[in-house]
């Protein structure tokens, strides 16, 4: 342990000893999964807690699984909606946001609560006028739909996050940018957007996870075989094979794989904004 | 709500305001074309039932329905103090234990910060399907993990198959969900946080203020606004919750319908169930309900709390 100046190393000690109680309990669950999904039937039952040796590793889950169903293809479903839907999300609402935290107008305040009323309403709620209107726009069974769906859901909390974050930028800074003649676009664009990038950051992960995840969407507005996502593919797969243990955790630990890859990718972003310091 | 006002407000002394409607405009069309309309058809749906085979404007009836029929009356009153009890124990267990855990990793200089908080975020990212199917796995006691668990420190005897008795099912499934978005609050506290001046925490250093009473003194009071935050979260959040009910107990929300929340009782009354018809109307009725329950809470929040917060900008 290092012992800096004002900490000492007992308190830093019981700080690390919290933590990794906790991590334990947050990853236990997930290392499980993982380790029973390489061991042979009988070893998963009788002895759960032992990590595969040479006499239980077994790899016929995975051979199942990929035997079976097209999870690349359906990775590839999932990757696309998530990340153009990510985009969309952080692009609109930080500009919407910017819109409602910067400038004093008439109905400024209507317009903040109008975007804010889809924190609270699931969109789940609207599915079946949302199934009406993509059925009469042909866009079922297309990932189209799903990343509108998904951009529409994403838009409130984005909006309401960034504003929280974005009145918190010095208005020094943006009064300088129009004194130095920047346009509104420019102060946006240039200056705030990338103050707040540790907010974007958040915001991308928070957005990420609920489209990553969703099961419901996938199901009504694109069950087919080319639109499927990793997710109702997996549940699928599961209700099929709900009793082969070996297949069903290879597929779990398969499905757990991507979301922790793009949650990497974002994290680094996510550490290296705020270390910046960039929100002070 | 159809127009900007933005657009057309012609400012003291000052060119319309071209770029606010710019700013506002693709995210005002997305969000009003795909969840607003949608969810007030839904609304309007509630108003609306088949009589004689074709659609017609009931006024309140389906509202008489669900208040007055002894069978329907139960059924939503159970689900929603079932929802209150599960959105109880997410304020008392997972948003306390983010906070802290925030805390913890906001420790200057701590080594492995990045490390403790991807594990702990980790289960967040799982979908319900991952994490439902887990979990059943776990406490099953056919598998025998949980028991093992607990006889490492003599408890084996208080284990139960949790989630097939119609007491604990309910809190097992609360606290498993608090396990998988613990990592919310926690990541929303952690960025507010590290968002606090080095100057404010030196000025409080310098005042002999350390440790625990700078957290509380100090600290605290300026993430207030953060905790506001994810407390609405944790209330509209315990509303959506649907899948995790429906993946660990089935949309019959069992044993005995004793983990109904709001989301599966509208799911099995909307979409239908075994036996059960879909019924639309009936639907769109608990939406509503849903809706204005949801509705009540955020502008309690908004208006009686939010405006009270201070704002600090440093």
């Amino acid at each position: 342990m290092s012992t800096r100046a004002r900490t000492s190393p007992v308190r830093t000690g019981l700080v690390h000893l919290a933590l990794i109680g906790y991590t334990l309990i947050a990853v236990f669950p997930v290392f499980l999964t993982v380790i029973n999904s390489f061991k042979d039937r009988n070893a998963i039952f009788r002895s759960p807690m032992q990590v595969p040796l040479p006499s239980t590793f077994s790899l016929v889950g995975y051979k199942t699984v990929l035997g079976q169903a097209d999870f690349i293809h359906y990775f590839q479903n999932s990757f696309v909606v998530t990340i153009v839907s990510i985009l969309a999300v952080l692009l609109f609402g930080a500009m919407a946001a910017f819109a409602l935290s910067e400038y004093r107008f008439r109905g400024n305040a209507l317009m903040g609560l109008y975007m804010a009323i889809g924190i609270m309403i699931p969109i789940r709620l609207g599915t079946v006028a949302i199934l009406q209107g993509m059925v009469a726009s042909g866009l079922v069974n297309t990932l189209t739909a799903l990343i509108l769906v998904y951009t529409a859901q994403g838009i409130p909390l984005a909006i309401f996050i960034l504003s929280e974050f974005m009145r918190s930028v010095s208005d020094d800074l943006k009064n300088a940018g129009r004194i130095d003649g920047l346009s509104e676009y420019a102060i946006f664009f240039r200056l705030v957007l990338p103050l707040i990038r540790p907010a974007m950051a958040t915001v991308a992960v928070f957005t990420m996870i609920p489209i990553w995840n969703d099961l419901w969407f996938p199901l009504i507005l694109a069950p087919s075989e080319a639109t499927k996502t990793v997710t109702l593919g997996s549940q699928i797969f599961i209700g099929q094979f709900v009793t082969n243990w070996n297949a069903v955790l290879a597929a779990l630990s398969l499905a757990i794989l991507p979301i922790l890859v793009l949650y990497v990718i974002f994290a680094r972003q996510l550490i290296r904004g705020i270390t910046a310091g960039a929100v002070k | 709500m159809t127009d900007l006002p933005a657009t057309h407000e012609p400012a003291i002394k000052r060119p319309v305001r071209w770029h606010i409607g710019v700013f506002l405009l693709p995210a005002f069309i997305i969000y009003s074309a795909i969840m607003v309309l949608p969810l007030i058809e839904t609304l309007r749906l509630s108003f609306y039932n088949t009589v004689d085979g074709a659609p017609a404007f009931v006024g309140l009836a389906n509202y008489q329905v669900l208040f007055g029929d002894a069978r329907w009356a139960h059924d939503f009153w159970n689900a929603l103090v079932n929802n209150l009890i599960f959105f109880a124990i997410h304020m008392c267990v997972q948003n306390p234990i983010g906070v802290a855990l925030a805390a913890l990793l906001s420790t200057p200089k701590l080594r492995f910060a990045a490390f403790y908080r991807t594990a702990i975020f980790l289960p967040t990212l799982l979908s319900f399907v991952i994490v439902g199917f887990i979990w059943k796995l776990i406490l099953s006691p056919i598998w025998g993990v949980a028991p093992w668990l607990m006889s490492l420190v003599g408890t084996k005897w208080l284990f139960a198959p949790w989630l097939g008795q119609s007491g604990p099912a309910l809190i097992a499934v609360s606290l498993i969900s608090n396990w998988q978005y613990i990592g919310i609050p926690m990541m929303l506290i952690y960025a507010a946080l590290l968002s606090i001046p080095d100057e404010v925490i030196e000025a409080a250093e310098m005042d002999g203020i350390t440790g625990w009473s700078q957290f509380w003194k100090i600290k605290l009071p300026l993430i207030l606004p953060a905790i506001g935050i994810i407390s609405i979260l944790t209330f509209v959040g315990n509303f959506n919750a649907f899948d995790l009910v429906y993946t660990v107990q089935g949309a019959l929300a069992g044993p005995d319908m004793s983990t109904d929340i709001l989301g599966t009782l509208l799911y099995r009354t909307f979409f239908g169930f075994q036996l059960q018809l879909g019924d639309r109307s009936m639907g769109a009725t608990i939406a509503t309900v849903m809706f204005l329950i949801i509705l009540a809470g955020v502008s309690f929040y908004l208006f009686a709390i939010q405006r009270r917060m201070r704002r600090y900008q440093f």
